[in-house]
Order: structure tokens, then sequence, then C-alpha cells
């Protein structure tokens, strides 16, 4: 293909399919739900056009396990859902990274708990980047707030998902897989296959065999297991993304993700026009959490904090965690599918500034 | 430095999503940082539709447009949902085809056009998107026409340029009505 690389208007859902196919994707098991499905749509009518397999399984669970199959066989392969759908997903996810078995899951948050709406929402912060599915795990978990952005953390998703032999997620919501913006896609990439993958399973015809199973009965032997799963998660922890706009001189920062924080990214801009120091941080990878650069500005003497959310307040907990008491975090939500106007969190910055500058 | 908030609104049929489209694409033409939203709630054919359009020089924070600093609203029930939403000097351009109220606020200009009549006498109603695209950009000239018709090619392919004369007909035709509205 001799054409340059021009901007082109796409839809966040779509971009996302587009950027998986570009990173060698070429397997895609999924089932329809808002405000993600543009994005399986455009897989069942891609997919043909690379000799890659779409196929709508009969469920989410059918989906995931679909995946995982093809993980083990050594191909890139990815599913893709919104909050009830992903929750569903998650028996399949423990067992990928019990088995360690890489594959890219995605999840374009809406309103929850339950069925909730289709509007945009940030309430499954703690259920991908805590665990989600059973036992002790971790999960790189990549949160995009630019279409732009959504694509080059797909094709880094793929890439990391088979430096580490796990799974990778990424955490997006309704607004942005529903955004139309222009973006740059990459040249496509070849998925580097199942002979780069000395575990896959390939037939066995000729040499030993290969298993793959996230069952281990014997107490030792399943504690060996995890022994050597963390330290796998230890190393994973360098994998640490995140955007500081604004914080060199800062009073008070903004900690934000996703489309919350290119929200957030508009008052702090207005802030900056009334006089005010304000910074935004933007956590890009949600774990491993950016811990250390936000202590590091409390190092600085950064004493004030507002987390913003499109949540009840999760991300906050690792803030919290982050600063260990050495600085006020304050904390800012709209649920419900509500996305929050740069105004609404001008006023918070306000209040919160207003306490102590004046 | 400047950063146009757009929101588009009317029925589903008349065209408001492609409408957001092509100005989107349009301002993408002209080197601008842009982007497009559909509403997309449990939306149905003939029910109410919007996108959110922001053209601006630099990195668009919220693609979400709440309080538009341009507005179409194509049929009534947008009018009474929206006009209050524009902000303060903002433009608001009112189907009056389809609207039997006026809109009332004097802090911002309202263009009223009557873009579905003007559509019918250019031969097709679908035209009436394009009218009142055309009124908008009359009152605020956000991107050029060519542009925009350059974005239909784009979007509804090569093989529609046959309708090309006819859409830019409905465009200066809604950009006239908004000189004559705005001098008024």
């Amino acid at each position: 293909m001799a054409h340059e690389m021009e901007l082109t208007m796409v839809k966040g859902n779509e971009a996302l399919g587009e950027a998986a196919i570009r990173a060698g994707c070429r397997f895609f098991f999924g089932y329809p739900i808002t405000p993600q499905s543009e994005l399986p749509a455009y897989m069942s009518r891609r997919m043909p056009e690379v000799n890659g397999t779409y196929l709508q399984a009969e469920s989410e669970v059918a989906a995931v396990n679909m995946v995982l199959g093809a993980a083990a066989a050594g191909v890139r392969v990815m599913t893709s859902s919104s909050s009830p759908g992903y929750s569903l997903k998650q028996e399949g996810i423990s067992y990928m990274i019990g088995s360690q078995l890489p594959a890219v899951v995605v999840n374009v948050m809406r309103g929850g708990p339950g069925l909730g709406n289709i509007q945009p929402a940030q309430g499954d912060y703690w259920q991908m980047v805590k665990g989600g599915g059973h036992g002790d795990y971790r999960m790189i978990s990549l949160a995009p707030s630019t279409v732009q952005e959504l694509v080059n953390l797909t094709v880094q998703a793929f890439e990391l998902a088979d430096k580490y032999q796990n799974p990778v997620g990424i955490l997006a919501d309704g607004l942005l897989g529903q955004t139309m913006e222009p973006v740059r896609f990459p040249e496509i990439k070849e998925d580097p296959g199942p002979h780069t993958k000395p575990w896959a399973l390939t037939g066995c015809k000729g040499r030993g065999k290969r298993i793959h199973t996230s069952l281990e009965l014997s107490p030792e032997g399943l504690e060996k297991h995890n022994i050597k799963l963390q330290a796998k998660f230890k190393v994973m922890e360098d994998e640490v993304q995140f955007e500081a706009y604004k914080c060199e001189d800062a009073d008070l920062i903004v900690v934000a993700y996703g489309t919350a924080a290119r929200v957030a990214r508009a008052a702090v801009d207005a802030a900056r026009q009334l006089g005010l120091n304000v910074g935004l941080f933007r956590p890009i990878s949600l774990w491993p959490f950016p811990s250390a650069a936000l202590s590091g500005l409390v190092d600085r003497g950064v004493t004030r904090f507002l987390d913003v959310e499109m949540s009840a307040g999760q991300m906050v907990e690792d803030v919290q965690l982050a600063v260990l008491g050495r600085a006020k975090v304050d904390f800012y939500g709209r649920t419900g599918g509500i996305v929050p106007t740069p105004r609404e969190i001008l006023n918070e910055i306000q209040k919160v500034m207003g306490g102590e500058a004046k | 430095m400047f950063m146009h908030e757009i929101l588009i609104a009317g029925f589903g049929g008349q065209g408001v999503l492609t409408a957001g489209q092509l100005l989107a694409y349009a301002g993408n033409f002209e080197g601008k940082c842009v982007s497009w939203v559909p509403a997309y709630g449990p939306e149905q054919r003939g029910g109410t539709a919007n996108c959110s359009v922001v053209i601006s020089d630099q990195q668009i924070a919220c693609t979400l447009v709440t309080e538009p600093s341009l507005c179409i609203v194509m049929n009534q029930p947008s009018l009474e949902k929206f006009e209050k939403a524009v902000k303060p000097g903002g433009v608001l351009v009112v189907n009056t085809s389809l609207c039997e109220k006026k809109a009332t606020r004097t802090d911002i200009t309202v263009v009223n056009v009557a873009a579905t009549d003007t559509a019918i006498e250019l031969g097709s109603q679908k035209f009436a998107n394009m009218v009142a695209l055309g009124a908008l950009l009359g009152a605020m000239p956000v991107v050029d026409i060519e542009m925009v018709l350059k974005a239909m090619l784009k979007v509804m392919g090569e093989d529609k340029a046959r309708f090309i004369p006819a859409n830019r007909e409905a465009l200066k035709r809604g950009m006239e009505a908004a000189k004559s509205a705005v001098h008024a």
C-alpha cells in the first residue's frame, strides 16, 4: 500500500478496530452491546478483507473463551464489550492470566451498576484495575482520552500482551467510543505468529506436548505458580504511563483519566486564565498506577489534589494511596452517564482553592 | 484563538447528523482541530436526533457540546430544548418551516430560515439540512462552503458528485437568508 498515512475522520470504536488490525490482530470474538457495537460491526466488515476471523459468539462468556482458545494457539486476538458484557468476561480473563495467555480485552464503559444505561461513565475502574475476576492477578490497564490515543494504545496493548503473556485491558468510555476525530493510523504490522511463541499450541507431531491450564490441585504447586506470576507482575509495574500538564508550578493538581481528563484539561486552562496555578495529572496506565510520579509532586510541594471521575470515586483511592496522607485529596464525580462540564470542574477548583489561597 | 461549539438538532431523517459530519470534515480539510459526536440515546427513526461538533484552532478538550456557541434547530421540539442552552452572544438558526413558535432570546443572534420550504423549492426536502447549514455559515463563517461540498464527496462517495450543484445552491440560499436576517 503506497498511500500516505493521512489524517482520516474515524469514530473511536472503529478506530480501535482498525488499530487492532494494524497491530496484526486477525481474530475477533465478541457480542454486541451499546456503546461499543460499532467495534464488532467494523470487525465483521474488515476482518474478511484481511483474511481474518470475525465471530459473533452466542454470549460474552463464549466470546472470551474463544479468545482464550485463539491465544493458546499463539495468534493475536481481541474481544470487546461494554460494562455489563465486560462483567461476563471476567471468568475467562482470570483463566487467561492463570494460563499466561496474551490477549487484548476492551471495555467501553457505560452507566451502571447493573444494566444501568448506555451513556458514558467510569464506574468500572475497580473492576478492570483491581481484578474483576477471581484470584491474585494483575493486568496492565490503559486509559485513552482521545481517538488518536485510543489507536496508539491499542497497538501498544498487543505488544505488551505478547511481552508478558498476559491479557492487557483497554478502558474507554461511551463518549470516546462515539466521538469521531481525525486520526493517523500506523502501517499494518504482521502478527509475529505462533512460531515466535514456544508455548503455542501448533499441533504436537514430532515434539512434546504443550499444556495450558489454570488448574493446579497441589497447594505447593499452585503457590509456586502464584510466586512466578507475582514476579512477572512485579516486572510489569515498570510499564507506567502518564501525562503531566501544567504541573510544574501548580498549587493544585487535578487528577483524572480518559474523558474526564479531557474535560478537566479545559477547566485547568480556564483556571489558568483566572490566574490560578492549576495543573492536570492524567494517568494513562491505570495499572500500573503512576504512584511514584504523584508522590514526586508532593515532594515538590504540592499539597492539594482534586480527583475528578465519571464515577462516585474509585481512582481517588489510588491517588490517596500514592500521596499517603501527605497531601489533601478532594473528589468531584458525576455518575449515571453524566459527563461533567468544564465549568463544573472549574467551580470545584475554585471551591478547593478558595478555602486555602484567599 | 477560536473554539466553535456547535449543536445541530432535529428529528431523525432530517440529516442533522450528516450536516454535522460535513461540517467537521470541512474543518478537518482546513487544518483545524475537529470532533463530532452523535447523541446516541435510545433513539429511533422519526425521534429526536442531535450531534455535537467542535471546530477549534487548538486541541479539543470536551467533544460533547452542552452550551453551544452555534446551534441549528430543525424542528419545534429542538427549539424548545436547545434555545436556552445557547451561549450568550451565540447564533441560533431556526428552521421556521417546522417551528410554530419563535425564538425569544434577545442576547443571541437568531437566524430565521424556512429551510424545509426552501429545500422543497429546490426539488427535495432532503436539502433542508444544507439550507440550515448555509444559514449558520452565513452568520458565522466557520468553514468555506466549498469545503463542505468536498466533504460531501468524501462522506457520501464520489458517485454522488451529481448532487453537488443542488447542495451548493441550498447552502447559498441559506447564506443569503442569514445575511438578510443578521442585517434586519
